[in-house]
């Protein structure tokens, strides 16, 4: 007598597919993510309710810290070296290759032409521990207005972005929109955090 | 836990000895758990790590102070900043000696202000924003996001003068 074999259904499901498409999305975040880049200056910026976006590509962010420290940053490592090559010869101060290879890679500084040079020959764990004194932006030592005006003249699509840290002192960012204003620049963003729009839905 | 083992054999069979057959499939549990968690953190520091902006755009510098309109006292408010995160404002003119008025950031405090029929009723009134040096960038920016909830589109950073320091001085504001 043929035993009546009862047909089991096999529990396990085929995951191939699924594990096929969390791949794809796996790879696709990986590449379209930035990573996140090494700040010297952590700030904490105020909110806003405000939602425009920052612009991923031709940046200028300058960095207001709660000290009053102001650095300076922009994107693009072709940029950077064309600045550098200006800003070098307008202050009469050489580079070698392998310090415009690293400033092209610094995300942003704060350190006076004259220490620059010093400051991209030190080793990359060296620069981390070093108190950056920011840019000068007093009058007689404008530096910061050349940065920027050199970095517009070498890259004219960049838009501007001020970064204050929520204490810092109104009066530097003041300082900081006048020397734009003095070069022409009469637009720019403050990168705020993200905020509730208040009571929208009870009004 | 997808992959459940089938047991249950040794009970049927009569003492039939049956080769266990090695199963071909991969449990893939742990696959998909790694791949669901590096999607769940790629798609988190995507979106969160934009920041936003507040775009402002600042009046040309006229070439000459003569070119420039006189603000009518009725069309004027002005917000000064202080120290402290104080928050002051009058109408009209610092030359009029308007009456200071202390106000703060809340929602209760300048908004009611900025939404109430003075300001609201009055189409070209002008919203001066003045900035003590001692004052913070926080309430700058949380300034500039009042006057983009009660939507008020006219309005200037303006340098704290010193008819606003007289006039503050002579109310005794903010010594």
């Amino acid at each position: 007598m043929p035993k009546v074999k009862v047909k089991r259904t096999n529990p396990s499901l085929d995951m191939t597919p699924m594990v096929d498409l969390f791949f794809l999305l796996v790879t696709f975040f990986m590449l379209t993510a930035t990573a996140r880049q090494e700040e010297a200056l952590v700030v904490d910026t105020p909110s806003s309710v405000s939602e425009l976006k920052l612009p991923d590509t031709n940046v200028i962010t300058i960095t207001v810290g709660s000290d009053d420290r102001v650095f300076f940053g922009v994107d693009g490592q072709h940029t950077k070296e064309a600045l550098l090559e200006k800003i070098a010869g307008k202050y009469g101060v050489g580079f070698t290759e392998e310090e415009k290879k690293t400033f092209s890679l610094l995300n942003n500084f704060g350190v006076p032409v004259s220490q620059l040079k010093s400051f991209l020959s030190m080793q990359s764990s060296e620069r981390e521990n070093v108190n950056q004194p920011g840019i000068p932006i007093d009058s007689t030592q404008n530096e910061l207005g050349d940065w920027v005006l050199q970095t517009r003249l070498t890259n004219p699509k960049v838009v501007i972005a001020i970064k204050g840290d929520n204490d810092a002192n109104y009066s530097t960012v003041q300082r900081v929109i006048d020397i734009l204003q003095d070069r022409k620049v009469n637009r720019f963003n403050l990168v705020t955090d993200m905020e509730a729009m208040p009571g929208s839905s009870s009004e | 836990m997808a992959e459940i083992q089938e047991k249950g054999d040794s009970g049927k069979g009569g003492g039939k000895k049956r080769a266990k057959k090695s199963s071909t499939k991969v449990d893939m549990t742990p696959l998909v758990d790694l791949a669901a968690l590096l999607i769940t953190f790629f798609m988190l520091t995507t979106t969160f790590n934009k920041p936003n902006t507040m775009e402002i755009n600042m009046p040309v510098d006229p070439e000459n102070e003569e070119e420039q309109i006189a603000l009518k006292a009725s069309n004027a408010m002005t917000i000064i900043l202080g120290e402290n995160d104080n928050l002051y404002y009058y109408f009209g003119l610092a030359a009029d000696n308007p009456e200071v008025i202390e106000s703060d950031y809340s929602a209760n405090g300048i908004r009611k202000v900025l939404v109430s029929p003075q300001v609201k009723g009055n189409e070209k009134m002008t919203v001066m924003i003045k900035a003590m040096d001692a004052s913070r960038y926080k309430n700058v920016v949380d300034i500039l996001d009042e006057l983009k909830i009660t939507d008020t589109r006219k309005f200037a950073l303006v340098e704290y003068s010193d008819a606003d320091k007289e006039l503050f001085a002579q109310q005794q504001i903010g010594q």
